[in-house]
């Protein structure tokens, strides 16, 4: 027997009886869409978490000295009078470290702004260029400082918005004024963009930055450095980066095996992961949702071959009366039931990306669609078919040719 | 000597019916030569049905020995005898058991469509063949309810044929149909008889018994009666004779 023969005697059955074929397919094409479209706002939450962590600088590791412990007990030291991170750990990240993209010293001293008669206590945070790749941190206005600079230890800042609401009149440029901080001139270069709160209600916004070496020399003083920031490739390597900088930090401070480590290292995975748990959750329960309606479609499709099992009764008994083999009736129905469903899905996956654009355009959700999605919902279906079509195959497929040829 | 096409020895036929045991065929003997037009009558319960089942090789006997076109249907397995349906034999039924929303030369495809030997070229031009022959080739295209009775069991007869069967089967093929489209259907018949073809055609009226060449008569399971038919009608002359009404279709050869 031919499978093409087979499959146009299906679709010849099919086309007798349109309107039912595509009731029947309603059940998959809503199921199918609705996979599509839940597993999309799902994984488009996610996406946009994500997005959002990234954007507060989700790769970004923290390191600070750690107060060393002294053998014989103590008061142990205030974290930022510990002198222990020094610009050669800088050069040794620089040098070895292959999971990290950028670097940055960091050190900070409070002081009050000030501009013409306006003054603001506000932060100076001395870093190095590559801070604002770092924190993910883009530019309203200006330019940014540059390796020229942090060399020259020149008097140039970057000014956060908290600090440009409180000492710039509404309407003025800060960029290209001359403020000064601790009484000393800064020309501001670039304005930062809004940040807003981060997680802890801290204002990101109420900030100063300057070249490192300026902060060091000018405001605080001091040679060594109290933060070092650094950038993991990407979410993934944020665990290897940290080991790494552990043991490159560990060599440069000449750590023995039996010391502990005289720094911490810090990542936001633990943020992430909740977050990416929680969304993890969302997509399940939508997809769990979806796919309940996916296997009510596929008891639809097999109630429907029931019926048209029965229905047809006469056509069987015909069909092997003229020599249809039981395994050509059990495959006519089986690539009747996997058309359905195959058809059903194929509409399913177009009204599921229609639905996932709708949603974006008309709710702002933002939705993802994954290939991932669209092939399981196809296997899906491809198996749906199999499987609820079988059982009415075999059933007509074990008709008594006599009996059926006589049934009405 | 002709080939025999069905040869029937000592034909039992039982059924199990709760305890009892229901003998519908009880030694049924008889064979079909080669271009015979054989009616097979009897009255209800006369197991006539059973008969033709057990020859169209829906059914298999409980004992005794069936030889169609020279092939034992005893050991054959329900897939073999599927295949020796779809080669050697043309069924007609009373209800024409077209497929319906389905053309006239699809439902004659349909017998082609489970031969792998056949294709697709060969299938379109035996369907128009065996539809000329039933000389409907103006309404290839017409859906059964859009053709009158007698049309739509000319379709049923087009597709006995279209599989080239050494026997074509009829059950009460004349059955739904009123006297008039009786005869011009017993008419192909017999047009179709003097081309070669082997007819078994199972009716209960003496009247449609009077085209055939032959007839077994059963009754209680037996045959009772198996004469040559002296007198043969030909049923083109009974139409003529027929009054004349406006639709009137007379065979042109």
């Amino acid at each position: 027997m031919k499978l093409f023969n087979l499959l146009r005697i299906a679709l010849r059955a099919l086309q007798r009886n349109k309107l039912r074929a595509f009731l029947t397919m309603l059940g998959i094409i809503i199921g199918v869409g609705a996979v599509i479209a839940m597993v999309a706002i799902g994984q488009g939450s996610k996406k946009s978490i994500q997005d959002q962590l990234s954007s507060m600088g989700s790769n970004m590791i923290t390191i600070r000295p750690n107060s060393n412990q002294t053998p014989g007990g103590g008061a142990r030291l205030d974290v930022s009078t510990v002198q222990t991170l020094t610009l050669d750990d800088i050069k040794a990240i620089q040098n070895q470290a292959q999971y990290v993209s950028a670097v940055s010293p960091a050190v900070q001293g409070r002081g009050q702004a000030i501009n013409a008669s306006m003054n603001w206590p506000t932060t100076m945070q001395g870093v190095s260029p590559d801070f604002l790749t770092i924190r993910n941190w883009p530019l309203k206005e200006g330019v940014s400082f540059g390796n020229e600079d942090v060399n020259g230890a020149t008097k140039v800042c970057l000014i956060g918005q908290t600090v440009v609401e409180n000492i710039f009149e509404p309407g003025d440029d800060p960029v290209g004024k001359t403020i000064r901080f601790n009484r000393i001139p800064f020309k501001v270069i670039g304005v930062l963009a809004e940040k807003g709160e981060n997680a802890f209600g801290q204002d990101q916004d109420d900030i100063l930055l300057a070249p490192y070496t300026t902060v060091q020399k000018r405001i605080l003083a001091i040679p060594y450095i109290q933060t070092i920031y650094a950038s993991a490739m990407n979410s993934e390597s944020s665990e290897p980066a940290t080991q790494e900088l552990s043991q490159i930090l560990r060599s440069s401070h000449k750590l023995t095996n039996t010391e502990q480590d005289d720094f911490t290292v810090r990542t936001q995975a633990e943020l992430i992961s909740t977050f990416s748990s929680t969304s993890q959750l969302l997509t399940v329960l939508l997809a769990a949702i979806a796919g309940i309606s996916l296997l009510v479609g596929g008891i639809g499709i097999m109630n429907i071959m029931y019926v048209s099992v029965t229905e047809r009764t006469k056509e069987i008994g015909l069909r092997m009366s003229i020599g249809a083999r039981g395994v050509d009736i059990l495959m006519q129905f089986l690539i009747e039931a996997i058309v359905i469903s195959i058809t059903g899905g194929v509409i399913g996956v177009l009204i599921g990306l229609l639905a996932s654009k709708l949603i974006t355009v008309f709710l702002s959700w933002p939705t993802l669609v994954s290939e991932s999605s669209i092939i399981l919902s196809f296997v899906v279906c491809a198996i749906t078919g199999i499987f609820f079509g079988y059982y009415p195959a075999q059933k007509a497929s074990r008709l008594d040719p006599i009996e059926a040829l006589r049934y009405e | 000597m002709a080939n025999k096409i069905v040869e029937i020895h000592d034909l039992k036929r039982e059924f199990q019916m709760g305890s009892e045991i229901v003998r519908a065929l009880k030694g049924v003997s008889f064979s079909v030569e080669q271009g015979e037009f054989v009616t097979i009558m009897g009255s209800s319960g006369s197991g006539k049905t059973t008969l033709l089942n057990v020859l169209g090789c829906l059914d298999k006997p409980t004992d005794g020995t069936y030889l169609l076109d020279n092939v034992d249907v005893k050991n054959l397995s329900r897939n073999e005898l599927a295949q020796l349906r779809n080669r050697k034999i043309g069924f007609v039924f009373q209800a024409y058991n077209l497929l319906a929303r389905t053309s006239a030369k699809e439902n004659v495809e349909l017998p082609l469509l489970y031969n792998s030997t056949v294709t697709t070229t060969q299938r379109h031009q035996m369907a128009v063949k065996a539809l000329e022959a039933v000389r409907l080739s103006d309404r290839l295209d017409h859906l059964p309810n859009q053709l009158s009775g007698g049309q739509q069991q000319r379709v049923a007869i087009a597709r006995a044929l279209v599989n080239e069967p050494v026997m074509i089967l009829a059950d009460e093929a004349t059955g739904n149909l009123d006297s008039r489209t009786s005869y011009e259907i017993m008419a192909l018949f017999q047009e179709l008889n003097k081309q070669g073809r082997t007819i078994v055609f199972v009716t209960h009226e003496p009247d449609i018994a009077s085209f055939s060449s032959r007839t077994i008569t059963l009754k209680d399971g037996r045959v009772i009666k198996d004469s040559k038919n002296e007198n043969v009608r030909s049923a083109k002359e009974v139409l003529a004779n027929l009054p004349v009404t406006e639709d009137f279709e007379v065979n042109a050869t």
